[in-house]
This record gives structure tokens, sequence and C-alpha cells, in this order.
């Protein structure tokens, strides 16, 4: 399909922005681009087509089943979107005075105090833009921790093989050296591998619980305890609270610090480039390294407080206010007793799909899942050559995105599906005929699903070019 | 299954090593190119570097995962291939051929295993 540079005609033009009312202002020369704009000079129709024609080449979750596992691609109440649209919400600058913006104000402070009730935390920072961004943040209050108490030899990060890859980079970015400990064969930490990795230099532990193969990790309490027990700190990864919350909390499991996933777990659409939203919750200990502008209330009167001993800014201003908006209007529609309804509806339905389809296909580890399980398809591909890839891009032909492959990697062949809780019994029913049949299919004609998908308007892009030769920028030729 | 040649030690984590002209050639088995499937980058160390047996000198990234390569032995790394940079898919095509590093002035070295010894390795993990 064409791009909007090549569907651009000069002179052509639409009425879609509106006149500047300011007057006009140029800048001094030094200050002006001298390489051409080559702004896509286009009609409103021709625009209007271009974003369509572009739109049904994509997947959404309004267009079917989406079970991308680990992501928690769930669909989110229009309602939400209502509210964090309110102009009184949108028409603001962050230099305001906070006398003109206090329900802004109030607005992070519940939304503040509410999911440090999920998640039993004491404070909560919204500053961090995303999940990657706020497990750098917690890793930093876990090193603010040790160097105020002149503990400088805690170089060390304790992430298990299970974990998603950005734990240990941030402990990377953060400056702390990663130590890797592998699963026991339930899934979960194991516990002799973990006594033999703490010391003295143990900054402190990240972990996903439940974790990355849905599963929860029963011994929790004590690998809390033996972290502890060393002197180190236990940050939790809320990539997965979807499937815990209103139920159990990080801060009872013996956590010290956590990120949540806005964008995942609380009505943020998520997958679309942003923005997505990472606060940081922690206990009281740590309450005073947290980064800069907490919300605080006096008399009803909400004003912005650096904490004591604050790490500083992390982002600009205080994070994706609006993607804030959105979480606590999902909290407050679902309430107290419609948050943990959603987290049991999340674990049934992983449940309910994994059980219909282990008949065929081989559950990695086989137990009562969380909000997703992994299926490894190694014998599949063993017995037919027909491989994970093979039956996602299989899926796609039936309007299904699908699940994600190839991750964790301690699973080969892994296909995850996190099926959440917004999906119907019939929806999953549905998927499910769907992918027995693939089971089927890859046994009576393998070829098929080789070449699969055969209905979709991009069937396999060459991963390989794009990731060798990524072409990142259009060239024009003046 | 996968062909291992003969004269090659391999390690438990899937590189392969070959004495030649006094140095330590350093390489990934078939097994780890398969496993890995099309390989898009490769980050090697630089001539001079110091590698210890047992932890990671480089990393790979296929179009499934990033993954570290341990090195079989400890010394300093005295050539890399220059080719894989600029053309990693040598390693999925010919991987005993493709090697990674050469170390010299090698002080000590992993457990390494003959071919016969490193199939049931990857037949376990299989």
């Amino acid at each position: 399909m064409k791009l909007l540079f090549e569907r651009s005609v000069k002179g052509r033009g639409s009425d879609i922005l509106p006149e500047i009312t300011t007057g006009s202002y140029r800048p001094e020369a030094k200050y002006l681009r001298q390489s051409k704009m080559h702004l896509p000079e286009i009609s409103e129709v021709d625009l209007g087509r271009h974003y369509t024609q572009l739109m049904k080449q994509t997947h959404g979750v309004n267009d079917g089943f989406y079970p991308l596992g680990s992501c928690t691609m769930k669909y989110n109440p229009r309602v939400d979107e209502e509210t964090a649209s309110l102009p009184n919400f949108t028409q603001i600058h962050p230099l305001q005075p906070v006398n003109t913006v206090q329900g802004c104000m109030k607005v992070l402070h519940k939304a503040g105090r509410l999911l440090c009730e999920i998640t039993g935390m004491d404070a909560m920072t919204f500053e961090p833009a995303a999940g990657a961004h706020g497990e750098y943040t917690g890793l930093l209050l876990i090193r603010k921790y040790h160097q105020d108490r002149n503990d400088t030899e805690r170089v060390n990060i304790i992430v298990p093989d299970s974990a998603h890859g950005t734990n240990p980079a941030s402990a990377a970015m953060a400056g702390f050296k990663v130590v890797n400990i592998p699963s026991n064969d339930k899934g979960g930490v194991d516990l002799e591998a973990l006594r033999a990795a703490v010391g003295k230099d143990t900054a402190g532990l990240m972990l996903t619980n439940p974790n990355t193969l849905g599963l929860f990790d029963p011994n929790i309490l004590e690998i809390t305890r033996i972290v502890h027990e060393a002197g180190g700190l236990c940050y939790y990864d809320g990539a997965n609270l979807n499937a815990i919350m209103g139920r159990v909390r990080p801060g009872d499991m013996g956590f010290d610090c956590v990120h949540l996933n806005l964008h995942k777990t609380f009505a943020t659409p998520h997958g679309g480039g942003g923005p997505g939203s990472g606060p940081v919750g922690c206990k009281e200990f740590l309450k005073k390294f947290l980064p800069c502008h907490m919300v605080e209330e006096r008399d009803e009167f909400y004003y912005f407080a650096d904490p004591e001993k604050s790490m500083g800014q992390v982002r600009s201003f205080y994070g994706n206010f609006l993607v804030v908006v959105k979480a606590l209007t999902y909290i407050l529609t679902l309430g107290k007793k419609g948050i943990p309804e959603a987290s049991g509806k999340a674990v049934l339905n992983a449940n309910y799909m994994m059980h219909q389809l282990k008949d065929h296909y081989h559950v990695a580890y086989d137990q009562i899942c969380m909000h997703e399980f992994v299926l490894s398809l190694d014998d599949l591909k063993k017995e037919t050559g027909v491989s994970a890839m093979d039956i996602a891009k299989g899926s796609l032909d039936f309007g299904i995105h699908p699940p994600t492959m190839y991750f964790p990697l301690i699973v080969h062949e892994a296909l995850m599906f996190e099926p959440a809780e917004t999906e119907s019994r019939e929806t999953i029913d549905e998927a499910v005929k769907i992918y027995l049949d693939l089971f089927e299919k890859a046994h009576s004609d393998p070829e098929y699903l080789h070449n699969a998908p055969h209905h979709c308007p991009i069937g396999r892009p060459d991963e390989v070019k794009a990731a060798r030769e990524p072409v990142l920028k259009y060239e024009f030729n003046d | 299954m996968f062909k291992n040649p003969e004269e090659l030690k391999y390690t438990k984590t899937h590189e392969w090593v070959k004495e030649e002209d006094g140095l330590y050639v350093v390489g990934l088995t078939d097994f780890a190119q398969d496993a890995l499937g099309d390989i898009v980058f490769v980050n090697l160390p630089q001539t001079g570097d110091t590698v210890t047996a047992g932890e990671s000198f480089s990393d790979v990234e296929s179009v499934k995962a990033v993954s570290d390569v341990f090195s079989p032995v400890t010394g300093i790394v005295a050539e890399i291939n220059e080719e894989i940079l600029d053309n990693p898919a040598l390693v999925n095509e010919d991987c005993y051929g493709a090697w990674l590093i050469k170390v010299s002035d090698v002080t000590g070295t992993e457990e390494l295993l003959d071919a016969a010894a490193y199939e049931e390795v990857c037949a376990n993990e299989a």
C-alpha cells in the first residue's frame, strides 16, 4: 500500500487544521530549519482512506480474540476513555498553579491510595511512563536504600530464569549485576538455588508472581524471607497483577516495592505504542526515596511535595496523567466487589481454556494455572514439522491474534495464552475449537500450515530482513 | 539429527572449541543455531579482551530471543570473526565454519565434552 508521502500531491490540502488565530511569529534565521519539511499534501477524503486501509491490516481487541500471554490485552470499558476525554482533564497545563487544578490533584491522590490498597503498599509515584521505566525506578529505590545505609557491597539483583527480559535489563541499567537462578520442576523459584545465591552482595530480588508461566509460587513467603534475611529487598513486577488483584497483595507476600502496568491491568489500551503508565509503590521505609512531586493532602487541599531523600525526577512533570484518570475510573466503576471478580474470571477463563486443550496439546506445566498458561509444541513439531509459529500463523486465518510465541525461553516451542476476564465462554469455546482443528490440520496437511495465513492482508513478513536491514525512515528524492 | 564433528570439543552450553596453531577457536554448535533460529545480530568482544571459562563473552540475537554465549576457555581474545558481524546468517549456514573468536594465552577451560558426550547432552535437552 502507498505511504502518505507517496499519496501527496502538491497544492492539495484539507481544512482539518484550524486557522491560526494567535498571529505569526518568525524565529531568528539561525533557528530555522534548513531542510525541506516534506509535509504530505493530501485531501481529507484520501487521508481518511489511508488510515482506514492501515486499520484493516491490523488486529485489535475490537476485531476478535486476542490471547497474547504476558500482555493482558483485555477489553477496556469505554467509560474509562470518556472520563479521560473530559475537557477539565485534557485542557490543563502542567505548570498551572495547583489551586486551579485541585480536581486533577485529587485524582492522582485517590488513585495512589486505591492502588496502594490493592498492592499492600504505603506510597505510590505515577512518574514512570511504563513498565520497564517502573522497574528501573523501583531498582533505584533499592539502590538508594542501600546507599543511605552506607552498604555499598550490595551489587547483585537476583532474577529467576523465567523472568521478563526487562527485569535483567532494568537491573543492569540501574547499575546492578544480574544473578540468574533456575526454576524448579514445578516452574517456581528453586529455593536451594536462591539460598545459595543470596549473601552480603545481594541488593534484592525481582519477581513476578504469578510468574511468566502463569503459575503462582506457593513458596512466596519463604522466598521473600530468604532475601530479607540476607539483607536484600524484594521487588514485585506487577505485569501479572491481573491474576491476583483484589485477592492477594504483593505487600502481604513480603515485597517492599512494586510497579504496576496501568496499561495492562487498569483500563488503558496496550500495544499501540503508548502512552502507558508504570506507577511504583513502596512500603513506608522506602517512601523518602521516591521521585519528586508526590501529591499530599492537608485539610482537603492537594499539593506537591518532594520526599526527604528523593531520587529526583524520573520523568517530566507528573507522568502520563490521563492514564491515571482511566485507572481511577476503572477501579471506581468495578469497586471492591468487581476488582476480585475480574481477576477471578481471568483465572477461570485461562483454566477453562487450558483444560480443553490439554488432551491434544502438551501443557508445559500441567497444574492449575493463574491468568495464563503455556503450551509446548515441541512434540508436535517433532511429529509433524509444524511449529509454534505455524500454529500461531494458522490462527490468524480465523480472526484470532496469535498467542505469545517462544516465550518464556525455558519452554521450547512455547505458545502462551492469556484469554483475560473480558472474554465470554462462547468466544473461548470457539477459539478452542479452532486450535483443535489446527492441531488436526498439523497432522493431515502440515504444508498448509507452513504457508499460513492464507486469507490475511499480510502473511509472513520477512522478520530476518526486517531485523538485519531495517528501513526506519522514508527517503525523499530531493 | 545434528552433525557434531568428532575432532571438536563441546560445552554443555552448546559452544564448540578446537585447538588450532596454538589458539583456541570458539563457535556455536548446530544444536544452538537450530534452537535459536535465524540469527540477526552477533555481538563480539574486542581483540585483547579477557574471556573467562563459563562466563558470557558474546550475545547473539535471533528472531526469537537474545542469548548469551559462554566461553569454553579462560584467556585473551586474539582474533574475532569480523565477517560474522556483517553477516550473522553465516552461523546458521555453517556453524562449524563460522567461528566467533580465537583465544590465546589460555590458562583454563570449562568441562569439555567429546562429540558423543555432547550428543547425549543434546538428546536430554531435546
